[in-house]
C-alpha cells in the first residue's frame, strides 16, 4: 500500500497543527460556530445527537494492520471502545470530546492517517474497488490512480468551497464494485481499440434526495489527462453549480439543468485551456505511485489445496462460510476473505478495539499485513492461502466476524440513523436487528440466496437505500419515525434505482414487510432466480399486493385486539 | 484624505445572502484602521471602494469600482487613467464573469473579488483564471468575507492582496499564509505540482 514520503508526512502534520489552533481559536471564541463549522467538517469533525462524530478517512478502504492497532487504540482512549466502518470506506467514533480531536489527528498523523476532506462541502475521500489489484476480471489496479486523485483533491486550493460535497470513485475492473454510477465523478477504466487502458468519465450520479444514475461525460480520456480533465469539471461545477439552495447545489443538478451535452461543452471549452498543461500526468509519477501497489511476495501455490478440500468436505460450516465469505483470487491457492461486520445484534459496520486489535494480529499472520475496509461495511483479508482458510476462519470465529452471511440477507448495509445522527428523520439500527432477528435460520437465508437491503434513515442516503435490492428509509410523518420501501434496485453496471412500493410502514411492522417481500419472491421465483431477477421480471405489483394486503388484515387485527 | 465610500451592510435575512454588496462596513472598515495584507505585509489602503449601488460621480484618487460601472463607463474611466493618470481598480462578485475584463485587463492597477460570504467558492476560480488565462499581473484582492483560514488557499489561486474582514484581527490573519510549508497541486503561485518540482527521479 502507500507509504508516505516526507511531503506526505509534512502536509499531514501542518493540518494537525492547523486544526489544533482553529479549535483552540473556537474554544476561547475568536472563531463563531459558522466560521468553524466549515473548518471542522473538512476535517471530519461533526456536532452529532450525543457527541462530536469524527469521521477519519481510510483512503480507498486500505488499512495496514498498523493503522488498525492505532484505530483500536483510539476506540479505546478516546471513545467507548468501538468504531463504525462506513458506506464510504471510512471509519467514525461517535463519542470524543471536540478538545481531545486535535490529538486523535496527532495519533493519526503518526500511522499515517487522517481525517482531512471526510465531510463538508470538498472533495471527499476518494473510493474504489475492495477487490483491487486480486480481482480476476481487472483491467488496471485503480489503487494508484485513486492515491494521485487522494493527492490532487487534498487541500486543492480551488475547489475547497464548492457548491456542495463532492465524491469521487475509481474502478479498474470489467464489473464495477466500486459504485461509478452513483458518484459526483466516476472514473472507470476502460480498454480502448488500440488496446490502451483509458478511462471513461462519468459525472453527475448520486443517491440522496434526487438519485441519478452519472452519465458518460467523455469517453477514453488518456490516463496521463486525469488531473485536467478532473479540473476542467470541478471547474464549471465551482463557477456554475448552484449555491441558493443546498438541496440542489450537487453536481448532478448541474448536469440536469444543464443538460449533459451543455455540461460537456463547457467541461471541454474549459479543458482546451488546461490539456497538456503542468498538471499533466508523467509516466514516472504513475509509476512511483504504482510502486507502491506491487503484488505482495506471493508464494507459488497450486491452484488446490487438499488440505483445505478436505476441510470443505468435513465441516459443513466451514464450506459454507467458504460459499460466501471468500471471493476467488488472481493468484492460484490464494483467496480474499470478508470478515462479516454484520452478526445480529451489532450495528452494521461496528467493531470493538479488541475486534480490531485482533483483525490487525489476522492480517499479520495470514494476509501479508494488510485490511481492506468495504463500502458493504465489511474487512476483508486479501491475501490469504487456501491452506490458511480454515484456520481464519476459526480465529474470525471467535471474534465475532465470521457470521456466513456475505451477500445474505442479514448482510445489511445501513447509516448510523437516528441513535447517532442528528440529521436522520428514523432510525436504521433496531430496524436491521429485527430484521436479523426475524430471519435467524441459516438454512432458509442461504435458501433465500443473494439479496441487498439497504436501510437510511433520511434522504441523504448514507445506507445507499436507492440501491438496495430492497430500500429502506427512514421519514418523518407527523413528527413519528416511518420507513419507506422500494424494491428493484442494484449496484454495479446495469445498476438501477428501486422503485417505491407505496405508503410507508412504522417501526414495529417492518420485520413483518421484509418477511412478505421474501414470500413473494420465494413463491414467484423461477429456478436459479435471486430476490433482484424475480423483482424485475414481475415488477412491483405481486410484492405490493401482498404487503399491502395482508397489512390491512394485520391492522384490523391489532385495532380489534386493542 | 476623501473617506472611503462603502454602504453598510444590511442585516443579512437567513439563510440569504447579499450577491451585490460587498461585505463590508464603513464603520468595521474603520476600525482594522483601513489596512490590508499586501505581499505578507499589514499595509495601509490608499484605495476607495466604490459600492455596487453608489451612483454619484466618482470621487478623485485611487478607486475600485464595479464591474458593471466599468462596462458602463468605460471611455470616461479610460480617460481618467490615461489622460488624469489616475490608477484605477475594479472589483467583481462571485457571479461575474472574469472574462468581460479580459480585454482591458492591463489597464487596471488593482482587482478586487469579492466573498459574499467566506463559504462561497466562486472567487477562486475567478481569481485563477485572471490570474492563468488572462494574465493580471497587478495587485488582485480578495474582499467581503475573507478571513484567516481561507487565506492560504486563496494566496495559492493567485491573490496578493486581503482586505481581512474589519472585525477580525489583521495580525492574526496574515499568520495563515504560512499555514502549510509544500502543497501537492499545480496552482497560479505554484504552477508545477509536487511531482513535477520535487519528486521528479533525479536524472531529471
Amino acid at each position: 500500500m502507500y507509504k508516505y514520503d516526507s511531503y506526505d508526512q509534512t502536509i499531514v502534520d501542518e493540518r494537525v497543527a492547523q486544526f489544533r489552533g482553529q479549535t483552540e481559536r473556537f474554544l476561547a471564541g475568536q472563531l463563531s460556530e459558522d466560521e468553524f463549522r466549515p473548518l471542522r467538517l473538512q476535517n471530519g469533525l461533526y456536532i452529532q445527537k450525543h457527541a462530536p462524530m469524527l469521521r477519519v478517512a481510510i483512503p480507498y478502504g486500505l488499512l495496514s494492520s498498523k493503522q488498525v492497532r492505532k484505530l483500536a487504540h483510539i476506540a479505546r482512549k478516546y471513545d467507548r471502545g468501538y468504531g463504525h466502518f462506513t458506506t464510504r470506506q471510512n471509519i467514525q467514533f461517535n463519542w470524543p470530546t471536540l478538545e481531545s480531536v486535535p490529538e486523535i489527528l496527532a495519533e493519526l498523523a503518526t500511522v499515517e492517517m487522517h481525517a482531512i476532506q471526510t465531510s463538508g462541502n470538498c472533495i471527499r475521500n476518494v473510493t474504489s474497488d475492495q477487490f483491487a489489484g486480486i480481482a480476476h476480471d481487472e483491467l488496471i489496479d485503480p489503487r494508484p490512480y485513486a492515491e494521485l486523485i487522494r493527492q490532487w483533491s487534498t487541500f486543492h486550493p480551488e475547489f475547497a468551497y464548492l457548491p456542495r460535497k463532492f465524491k469521487i470513485a475509481v474502478n479498474g475492473a470489467v464489473e464495477d464494485r466500486a459504485g461509478t454510477l452513483f458518484h459526483d465523478i466516476g472514473v472507470h477504466a476502460v480498454r480502448t481499440a488500440s488496446g490502451e487502458v483509458a478511462f471513461n468519465i462519468l459525472v453527475g450520479g448520486g443517491l440522496g434526495r434526487t438519485p441519478i444514475l452519472g452519465h458518460v461525460v467523455r469517453e477514453e480520456l488518456p490516463r496521463q489527462h486525469l488531473f485536467t480533465y478532473l479540473d476542467a469539471i470541478l471547474r464549471v461545477y465551482n463557477r456554475y453549480g448552484r449555491r441558493d439552495n443546498m438541496y440542489k447545489a450537487r453536481i448532478k443538478i448541474l448536469v440536469k439543468e444543464l443538460g449533459l451535452e451543455k455540461f460537456r461543452a463547457e467541461v471541454e471549452a474549459e479543458w482546451a485551456h488546461l490539456k497538456d498543461g503542468p498538471s499533466t500526468l508523467t509516466q514516472d509519477e504513475i509509476d512511483r505511485v504504482a510502486a507502491h501497489f506491487v503484488d505482495p511476495a506471493y508464494e507459488k501455490l497450486s491452484a488446490v489445496s487438499a488440505e483445505y478440500e478436505k476441510r470443505l468436505l468435513d465441516n459443513k460450516a466451514f464450506a459454507r462460510w467458504v460459499s460466501r465469505n471468500v471471493f476467488g483470487h488472481k493468484q492460484p491457492g490464494y483467496a480474499a476473505v470478508t470478515l462479516s461486520l454484520k452478526k445480529t445484534g451489532i450495528a452494521p459496520g461496528d467493531a470493538t478495539d479488541a475486534q480490531l486489535d485482533a483483525v490487525a494480529d489476522l492480517a499479520d499472520r495470514y494476509s501479508y499485513g494488510e485490511i481492506r475496509a468495504s463500502h458493504e461495511q465489511n474487512l476483508i483479508l486479501a491475501d490469504v492461502k487456501l491452506s490458511d482458510l480454515f484456520a481464519v476462519w476459526e480465529e474470525a470465529k471467535r471474534i465475532g466476524f465470521a457470521t456466513p452471511n456475505i451477500g445474505l440477507l442479514t448482510d445489511i448495509i445501513a447509516c448510523p440513523g437516528g441513535d447517532f445522527c442528528s440529521l436522520a428523520n428514523a432510525k436504521s439500527i433496531p430496524i436491521a436487528d429485527a430484521i436479523q432477528q426475524r430471519f435467524d435460520d441459516l438454512d432458509y437465508i442461504f435458501d433465500i440466496g443473494d439479496i441487498a437491503i439497504n436501510i437510511s434513515g433520511c434522504m441523504n442516503a448514507c445506507g445507499h437505500h436507492h440501491v438496495g435490492h430492497i430500500g429502506i428509509l427512514g421519514v418523518d410523518k407527523h413528527g413519528a419515525e416511518f420507513y419507506q420501501v422500494t424494491i428493484g434496485g442494484s449496484q454495479g453496471l446495469d445498476a438501477a434505482l428501486g422503485k417505491v412500493i407505496g405508503p410507508s410502514f412504522a417501526q414495529d411492522e417492518m420485520a413483518d414487510v421484509v418477511e412478505k417481500l421474501i414470500k413473494t419472491y420465494v413463491d414467484l421465483r423461477h429456478e436459479d432466480e435471486h430476490f433482484l431477477d424475480t423483482a424485475k421480471r414481475v415488477g412491483i405489483e405481486p410484492f405490493k399486493a401482498r404487503v399491502y394486503d395482508k397489512k390491512a388484515g394485520h391492522s384490523a387485527a391489532e385495532v380489534a385486539n386493542v | 484624505m476623501s473617506e472611503p465610500i462603502a454602504t453598510v451592510r444590511p442585516e443579512p435575512v437567513e439563510g440569504q445572502q447579499s450577491d451585490s454588496v460587498p461585505h463590508l462596513s464603513f464603520d468595521k472598515l474603520r476600525t482594522n484602521g483601513n489596512q490590508i495584507i499586501r505581499d505578507g505585509a499589514i499595509v495601509r489602503d490608499e484605495w476607495t471602494l466604490i459600492a455596487a449601488t453608489h451612483a454619484e460621480p466618482l470621487p478623485a484618487g485611487r478607486v475600485i469600482v464595479p464591474l458593471a460601472r466599468w462596462l458602463a463607463e468605460r471611455d470616461a474611466l479610460t480617460a481618467r487613467i490615461t489622460e488624469q493618470n489616475q490608477p484605477l481598480g475594479v472589483w467583481l462578485d462571485g457571479h461575474e464573469d472574469p472574462a468581460k475584463l479580459a480585454d482591458a485587463i492591463h489597464r487596471f492597477a488593482v482587482i478586487a473579488v469579492n466573498f459574499p460570504k467566506f463559504a462561497d467558492g466562486r472567487g477562486y476560480s475567478i481569481a485563477t483564471l485572471l490570474r492563468s488565462r488572462y494574465g493580471f499581473k497587478g495587485e488582485l484582492r480578495a474582499i467581503g468575507d475573507v478571513l484567516r483560514d481561507q487565506l492560504f488557499y486563496m494566496k495559492r489561486v493567485g491573490f496578493n492582496a486581503f482586505a481581512v474582514r474589519a472585525d477580525k484581527d489583521i495580525h492574526d490573519a496574515v499568520k495563515a499564509l504560512k499555514d502549510f510549508s509544500e502543497v501537492y497541486q499545480g496552482s497560479v503561485n505554484q504552477p508545477l505540482p509536487l511531482f513535477k518540482r520535487k519528486r521528479v527521479p533525479e536524472i531529471a
